[in-house]
């Protein structure tokens, strides 16, 4: 009975499978990384984040095409009366409402987004780079090459970041580029740790000893052998080193050292909206602050979901 | 038997490794601990020698020591007369596809991310960059096919085979460069003993059609009684006895060597019962710090004084046999 009801799907199946054979054909096989994506898949909470995280970045890139105001024009009449004209309406098209300065806040929220999130993902891959490789080689050269390459990491993660970033922008000027560096300068300590850990336990695996006996040079290893086993893990922190970049640039813009007028961020547009909560114009801290808490939420959430798919325990 | 000159001579090898008393500052003297102490074989083109020996001994760090993976103390190892511990890494490179190794954990040894097709590709890629991609997958499923892997099976990867058959995968990414030597790093203790023999058939096939030599390690006498046609036994470093297969286990010339063979199981109950079983008293002395003259006299049934005084020479007992002991 059990034959009759696996039947139909089995006897395609092996059809498909023998005519394969038959013709020599190749027989397709499933990497780690396609376990890793099903597993993924399979989680829920992770595929949602992904949705939600796409729709914002959609928003971020496209929302500016949807409304009819820009982020620049300053509507005088509202000005003034921020509380009595600039509520949230969906009649007038201001959806997200006005801001202090009388511009609308919609168009304000989507710039923010644009360079809150290229600072998280722009910081994140610098961090990844430069971490990875820098951790990968300091693990496998290993002796005098790798203390002297971490006592740099330590040397430099001893220096309260905080103090470094905004000392940096205080002194060469408050710009994104300079924030761009100020973060990407910290951000990969921790990554290159924690790949040094990795490439340490990865060395003494036999598939990595096999290579060094095939004679494959050593700048071979780490990038085909090395890297590509360590990417599980690097995954997992990139998706959590994000929203860290993200949190980090808002901490600076909300101390009004990060970007300035006319840029923005979530984190100027969160202090801003702070500043006036007294006047009662509420909306304006809620708006950036639904997008800065779901998006680092979805991050989290993404990160978790990749950990568990990635995991070595659950194969 | 004529006389061939030998493929690989090694000569009083030693590798020392360093090692910190726990707790110790910067500047104390590391102890050294002597994982291979003065070694020396012959390897003819075409023979097998078996490597025996308990863990610890020092097996896979001669092997390692050989293919320069790890590094040596002092000693020879002469390549067709050249020093394989003296070259350059340039030099050790052209010479690393004239000599593979497989190794003891057959999954383990295949990188994880990639599909057996590069796996076996790599050492190929490696040694000769020249090589078009059909070519190269010619070469592959050619190799594949001649250790029993189904050659459409290359876009596999490791973990969707069992341990036989990645050792197989292991075994056509050593060959596949056409080495003239292959250094097993205990490559059946792994599998099941079904899948052990068809490991070892295998192996003595493929020796015997493209005439490989084989440095064969492994703990396990009775495989290596098959496979070898000479035998070296470790202990503690140091050459115990080196002699023809068959001579050794007829009439073995070492006490140590006594000793394995006593141990080894007889598929028989009955036999296996009334077996007598020659026990050696105590551990296996430290490596850090081995007892003085004969390391083995600490355990020894038959040692005398003089044992404790000097390391006693291998001496040739003929028949192909070689005995490093005072009192044989």
């Amino acid at each position: 009975m059990t034959d009759k009801l696996v039947q139909p799907f089995s006897q395609k199946r092996t059809a498909e499978l023998a005519e394969n054979l038959s013709a020599g054909g190749e027989v397709k096989g499933r990497s780690l990384w396609a376990d890793a994506r099903r597993r993924f898949v399979a989680n829920r909470a992770a595929m949602a984040s992904v949705v939600v995280l796409v729709l914002i970045f959609a928003f971020s890139l496209f929302g500016d095409h949807v409304t009819q105001f820009d982020n620049e024009t300053i509507d005088w009449d509202v000005m003034g009366s921020v509380k009595e004209l600039g509520a949230p309406s969906l009649t007038n098209g201001h959806w997200f409402g006005f801001d202090e300065s009388g511009r609308d806040l919609y168009a304000r929220v989507v710039q923010g987004s644009r360079i809150s999130l290229s600072v998280g993902l722009v910081g994140a891959f610098i961090a990844v780079m430069v971490g990875t490789l820098y951790g990968s080689v300091a693990g496998f050269v290993g002796g005098r090459v790798d203390g002297v390459m971490m006592r740099l990491v330590d040397i430099f993660m001893s220096i309260p970041y905080m103090f470094v970033l905004i000392l940096l922008l205080v002194v060469f000027g408050r710009s994104i580029s300079m924030l761009f560096v100020g973060i990407g300068l910290t951000a990969w300590l921790d990554m290159s740790r924690i790949v040094r850990g990795q490439t340490l336990s990865l060395k003494n695996r036999e598939f990595v000893e096999a290579a060094v006996a095939i004679g494959v040079p050593t700048h071979r290893i780490i990038l085909r052998h090395i890297v590509p086993n360590l990417l599980g893990v690097v995954v997992v922190y990139a998706t959590l080193l994000v929203p860290q970049m993200i949190l980090t640039e808002s901490f600076i813009s909300f101390l009004g050292l990060g970007v300035q007028e006319p840029d923005t961020s979530w984190g100027a547009l969160i202090s801003e909206g702070v500043k006036s909560m007294n006047y009662g114009t509420l909306w304006q801290l809620a708006f950036p602050l639904c997008f800065f808490v779901i998006t680092i939420f979805c991050f989290f959430f993404i990160g978790d979901g990749l950990r568990d798919a990635l995991d070595p325990k659950d194969r | 038997m004529t006389e061939q000159s030998p493929l690989l001579t090694v000569r009083d090898l030693k590798v020392w490794f360093d090692v910190k008393r726990p707790g110790a500052m910067p500047w104390t003297p590391v102890d050294k601990l002597k994982a291979v102490d003065g070694v020396s074989f012959d390897l003819k083109p075409g023979e097998t020698l078996g490597i025996v020996g308990e863990s610890g001994c020092g097996k896979s760090t001669l092997a390692r020591a050989v293919m320069r993976m790890v590094p040596t103390e002092a000693g020879q190892a002469l390549w067709l007369g050249q020093d394989l511990l003296e070259m350059s890494k340039r030099e050790m490179r052209a010479h690393r596809k004239e000599m593979q190794m497989i190794f003891q954990d057959p999954l383990a040894s295949l990188d994880p991310r990639m599909t057996i097709g590069q796996i076996v590709a790599e050492p190929l890629k490696t040694h000769f960059p020249g090589l078009s991609t059909p070519e190269v997958k010619d070469h592959v499923r050619e190799v594949l096919d001649r250790v029993g892997i189904l050659p459409n099976m290359i876009n596999r990867y490791p973990h969707e085979f069992s341990g036989g058959q990645c050792q197989r995968i292991g075994i056509a990414r050593a060959l596949i460069v056409k080495p003239r030597l292959i250094i097993c790093d205990e490559p059946v203790s792994a599998l099941d003993v079904s899948i052990q023999a068809q490991v070892i058939n295998l192996l003595m096939e493929l020796q015997e059609e493209l005439g490989l030599s084989l440095i064969f390690i492994a703990h396990d006498l009775s495989v290596v009684k098959h496979i070898s046609d000479r035998v070296m036994v470790l202990y503690l470093g140091n050459v115990a006895e080196i002699s023809e297969a068959s001579q050794l286990y007829r009439s073995p010339g070492h006490p140590y060597t006594e000793a394995l063979i006593s141990a080894v199981p007889i598929p028989d109950p009955q036999a296996e019962r009334e077996k007598e079983v020659m026990l050696l008293d105590r551990d296996l002395p430290s490596p850090l710090n081995p007892p003085s003259g004969c390391v083995f006299r600490t355990r020894c049934p038959i040692a005398e004084e003089r044992c404790g005084q000097s390391r006693p020479p291998l001496k040739d007992l003929g028949k192909g046999q070689q005995v490093a002991c005072h009192l044989r």
